[in-house]
């Protein structure tokens, strides 16, 4: 088993914004996309899925509704919100940017500087 | 949600979180079950990978960021809780606060009324006065002086960043329509009311074309005159008559229009007056006011000002030389009350703060009991902030229910309090329960919660927790009792203080009621007399017309005696003027002064002021006779010692006179009053205390002379003092009967004569004190409350103290001591405490003492006797304060003390 590294700080909050922009969904659901979609590589402790949920809601970058689950059971199914959305979008390019810049930096080979 | 709406939904925000939390462990073990994991299992392994649902909630919460706000309610709840357990202690903490803050609050608002708030002007701050000041003695006794008509007028025309205004205090008789009646007058600039922002109420201002000499006489109405004269009916473009002159009214003041303090009944145009006093630049008698014009700063306005002064006094050497105008802020007059309140507030103040510590020493006993309970809480967790916090919530919601209950004590308080005045309290209209006294109370409240509830919370334990853990509550009581005889030292302390200004208030007034007046003040009437207007515009007619009004008066049944006199002692007025025993004058500052006193023959007759020396004046002393004075003892011993003073003669310069060379017209009056010649001493009567009980020996001026009416010489200032006139009139049955067969008699042949600011002797000489009596009457209750209180505290903290001796005594009494020693051992400490608070008390009283002196008239200096009669009561009190909890050590029975423990 690969050894998982921890989630760099403030990305949990971009990866939920990315799931919950694909419809809305509820909080399980969105700890079970995570793990699917980082393919067991990062570690996102379940316990800060929920109060990052709530301060999305509360910085009004989410929304939330209850409706029926597929399995007959209310749930609370987050919303992207129109601000959200903006912020999304606008981390998603910051956090290429970074990557991208890391990534250039990491490829430059050793001794090859002139 | 906004912050509040989760705040406000907190409920349904719970029930929400545990409905979504427990939705997702539910997927999650379904998930695990379906993989093969038993359901027991399943449930177990999803709740820890969720990381326990009680912390994932917790950190939901704090991201509500309304977290404080839950915990606030949480400890308030608490402490309601707590409070109601515990009635006893809450009653007694609740009403001692309440009595503190109560008292504290109705005192503020007194203060933020007649000291605090501005001016009832639109932009108050931009309104400012402008005075003048000169080496006069009149800037010596007020600080500064009013402005010369002429003056007011060169200011007006050459400041470019004041709007100016004057307003002249004049009185006269108002003859039609309706009942004669003497009205207060003000005399007024034109533009006086668009100065100060007001609107009339009805009709229009004066014009600037109204505002000259010759101009077609207009009036403007006070709103209360108006209403009480007039019945409130339009009278506008009606015509009144005052002193003679027809006017027509084109205005009627805004209602409670004040000016400088006072309400007159009408306004006339200042600028339509041309008596010469007014004309000329050496008498100054008008107030004049203003206004900062757009963009101007109060430091411009003072800038131009003062050099328009200067150029006034290159430009006439001779009135303006000494003298400077200058601007300042216009604030409200209100006289002498202004330390009063001060003082009063800081009276209330102590109490407050006794009410506190009181409170602050029930606190800190229950909370060294709860000790174990706090340990125990921080044992579990909670932060040391937490705890403080808590016992700073209760100590808070016990401040606020406290302070609620001494607002609604206040509502009921503070109208008895603003009657119970001496006099009547200026801008006594401004003082309301408004929302700067609510927010002051809840302020006090707040703040006295903190500061009672800081030492019961500072102990908040932390370190040693085992220890305090493992210790019964009593072991632990030793800690608290330095902290406890502090609080109860402190008390007796600020009592002390109350205590002696009490006494000293009260040895005050009794040395002051017992004082000799100077005259008989029993069965004397005394009242303004306004001449009918039509003698006094003839000077001729006026001599006989005063002699008419005794005469008749004379004959009134009950009248034994009267006479006429221009100021009473004891009531407002006076007139000071420098003299010298011989001839070579020194200049005006360096002349000493005495009060000038110009009466009738039978004067001293009806005040019953003894004559020490000579003769009184008789109907002999007349303008062509020599002119005499009497002088009272106190002058003949300032100006000849021990040398007998009759028949010595003092230079007076500033006496009605006439000097030869100014005469007018050549008439013999002016050859007869000659300014130079001196008078002659014919007479030493007793000193008249003119500045009233209280007052007189502090009085700068207390040296007086009188001289004869009939030596005041015609025409202008006979008129001017007949203006000035009184009436005293001894009476055979109760003054006050004779006042309307007075009035009757005397209203002249056109029924225009009229009496008015009636009083009798006696009432003027209660009045002179009644400040002192007034206050004597507060520091009586405030130190009442201030001894109770503190034998309350007493009584709590021994019956705390012993309480948690008892084990102890019980060993001791088990070992032989006998109840009686127990008893002493009590008392002892309890006299420990009270002799170092008495220690320091008296050290606090020195300095009030020194504060009331400077503050009351005729307080004397701290005397023994007063001090050692209050703290003996002191003492006493607190004493059988202690004695219930002494009794109680005395009767411990070691037996059950033993098992107890």
């Amino acid at each position: 088993m690969t050894e998982k590294s921890d989630l760099p700080q403030g990305t949990l909050d971009l990866l939920i914004l990315k799931i919950v922009a694909l419809g809305p969904v509820h909080g399980y659901a969105i700890a079970q996309r995570l793990q699917q979609v980082s393919r067991d590589v990062v570690q996102v402790p379940q316990g800060s899925l929920y109060p990052a949920l709530h301060r999305l809601e509360n910085r009004g970058l989410l929304t939330a509704d209850w409706k029926d689950s597929e399995t007959g059971r209310e749930a609370k199914f987050y919303r992207l919100t129109r601000k959200g959305r903006a912020q999304l979008q606008t981390e998603a390019a910051s956090w290429e940017r970074l990557a991208e810049a890391i990534g250039l930096i990491l490829r430059i080979s050793e001794g090859g500087a002139e | 949600m906004s912050w509040w709406q989760r705040l406000w939904h907190r409920q349904q925000m719970e029930d929400q979180l545990e409905k979504e939390l427990g939705f997702h462990i539910e997927k999650h073990s379904a998930e695990l079950m379906r993989r093969g994991i038993e359901p027991e299992e399943a449930r177990r392994l999803a709740r820890l990978e969720l990381g326990g649902p009680e912390q994932v909630k917790e950190h939901c919460r704090d991201v509500r960021g309304t977290r404080w706000v839950e915990d606030l309610l949480q400890d308030a709840r608490y402490a309601l809780r707590m409070l109601r357990k515990n009635p006893g202690f809450t009653t007694v903490a609740l009403l001692t606060l309440a009595l503190g803050t109560g008292a504290t609050t109705v005192m503020f608002a007194v203060v933020d009324g007649v000291l605090l708030k501005p001016l009832p002007f639109p932009e108050a701050s931009r309104l400012v006065g402008v005075n003048s000041r000169s080496n006069e003695w009149n800037t010596k006794a007020f600080g500064k002086e009013n402005v010369a008509y002429p003056d007011l007028l060169d200011c007006e025309r050459d400041s470019r960043s004041l709007d100016l205004a004057g307003a002249l205090f004049n009185g006269g008789t108002m003859s039609e329509p309706g009942e004669p009646e003497y009205v207060d007058l003000r005399e007024i600039s034109a533009d006086l009311f668009t100065v100060l922002g007001v609107k009339l109420a009805h009709g229009r201002e004066f014009l600037p074309k109204e505002d000259r000499p010759g101009a077609g006489p207009v009036m403007i109405l006070g709103y209360s005159f108006w209403e009480r004269h007039f019945g409130g009916r339009d009278v506008i473009g009606t015509s009144v008559v005052l002193d003679e002159k027809r006017y027509t009214v084109v205005g009627i003041a805004p209602p409670k229009f004040e000016l400088y303090g006072q309400e007159a009944d009408v306004y006339t145009p200042l600028g339509q007056n041309t008596a010469a006093f007014l004309l000329g630049r050496s008498a100054h008698p008008v107030h004049v006011l203003g206004r900062l014009r757009a963009g101007a700063t109060l430091a411009q306005a003072q800038g131009e000002i003062g050099l328009i002064g200067k150029h006034l006094a290159e430009q006439f050497a001779d009135t303006n030389g000494h003298r400077d105008l200058e601007v300042e802020p216009l604030r409200p007059d209100v006289g002498e009350v202004r330390s009063t309140l001060w003082l009063l507030l800081g009276a209330v103040s102590l109490v407050l703060l006794i009410a506190c510590v009181n409170v602050a020493s029930l606190l800190l006993a229950r909370a060294v009991s709860r000790e174990r309970e706090l340990a125990m809480r921080a044992a579990l967790g909670a932060s040391r902030y937490r705890l403080v916090r808590q016992c700073l919530t209760e100590s808070a919601v016990l401040g606020i229910a406290g302070g609620a209950i001494g607002v609604s004590l206040a509502l009921v308080g503070i109208e008895p309090f603003v009657k119970l005045w001496p006099g009547s309290l200026p801008r006594a209209d401004e003082i309301h329960l408004d929302w700067r006294v609510l927010g002051f109370a809840l302020g006090v409240s707040l703040l006295s919660g903190f500061f009672f509830g800081l030492a019961p919370a500072l102990r908040a334990p932390f370190r040693e927790l085992e220890r305090v853990l493992r210790a019964g509550t009593r072991t632990l009581a030793g800690s608290s009792r330095r902290l406890h005889s502090g609080f109860v030292s402190s008390e007796i302390a600020l009592a002390v203080v109350l205590l002696v200004s009490a006494g000293m208030l009260g040895r005050t007034l009794v040395r002051l009621s017992s004082l000799d007046p100077g005259l008989n003040v029993h069965n004397i009437l005394v009242a303004r007399m306004a001449l009918s207007p039509a003698v006094l515009a003839d000077s001729g007619r006026i001599a006989a017309a005063w002699e008419a009004v005794l005469d008749r008066a004379r004959h009134v049944p009950g009248v034994q005696s009267i006479a006429a006199v221009d100021t009473v002692p004891m009531r407002e007025g006076n007139n000071q003027l420098g003299y010298w025993t011989t001839p070579d004058l020194p200049e005006k500052s360096k002349q000493p002064l005495a009060l000038a006193t110009s009466v009738t023959p039978d004067y001293f007759k009806v005040m019953d002021i003894p004559l020490r020396e000579g003769r009184f004046f008789t109907d002999e002393d007349q303008l062509n006779t020599q002119r005499v004075i009497v002088v009272d003892d106190f002058l003949a011993q300032q100006a000849f010692g021990h040398k007998n003073a009759i028949g010595e003669r003092l230079w007076i310069p500033d006496m009605p006179c006439v000097q030869s060379k100014l005469g007018p017209n050549g008439t013999t009056v002016s050859a007869l009053i000659d300014c130079t010649e001196p008078y002659l001493i014919v007479g030493v009567a007793g000193h008249v205390r003119h500045w009233g009980l209280a007052s007189d020996d502090q009085a700068d001026v207390r040296a007086q002379f009188y001289y004869p009416f009939a030596q005041v010489p015609a025409p202008f200032y006979l008129r001017r003092w007949s203006e000035l006139m009184s009436i005293v009139v001894r009476t055979n049955v109760a003054p006050l009967s004779l006042l309307g067969p007075l009035r009757h008699e005397l209203r002249g042949a056109s029924n225009d004569q009229v009496l008015y600011e009636v009083h009798t002797m006696d009432e003027l000489a209660s009045e002179s004190i009644a400040l002192q009596r007034f206050l004597l009457v507060l520091f009586g209750i405030f130190a009442g409350v201030a001894l109770l209180l503190s034998c309350i505290g007493i009584y709590g903290v021994l019956a705390y103290l012993t309480g948690q001796r008892v084990p102890e005594i019980g060993v001791r009494i088990a070992l032989g001591a006998s109840p009686a020693s127990v008893m002493r051992q009590v008392f002892v400490q309890s006299l420990a405490m009270i002799l170092t608070g008495v220690g320091c008390g008296l050290t606090g009283a020195v300095m009030a003492a020194r504060v009331l002196g400077h503050t009351v008239n005729g307080m004397g200096p701290i005397e023994p006797l007063p001090v050692m009669l209050v703290i003996a009561l002191l003492i006493g009190a607190a004493l059988l304060a202690s004695f219930v909890p002494a009794r109680r050590a005395s009767r411990i029975d070691p037996m059950t003390a033993l098992r107890a423990e």
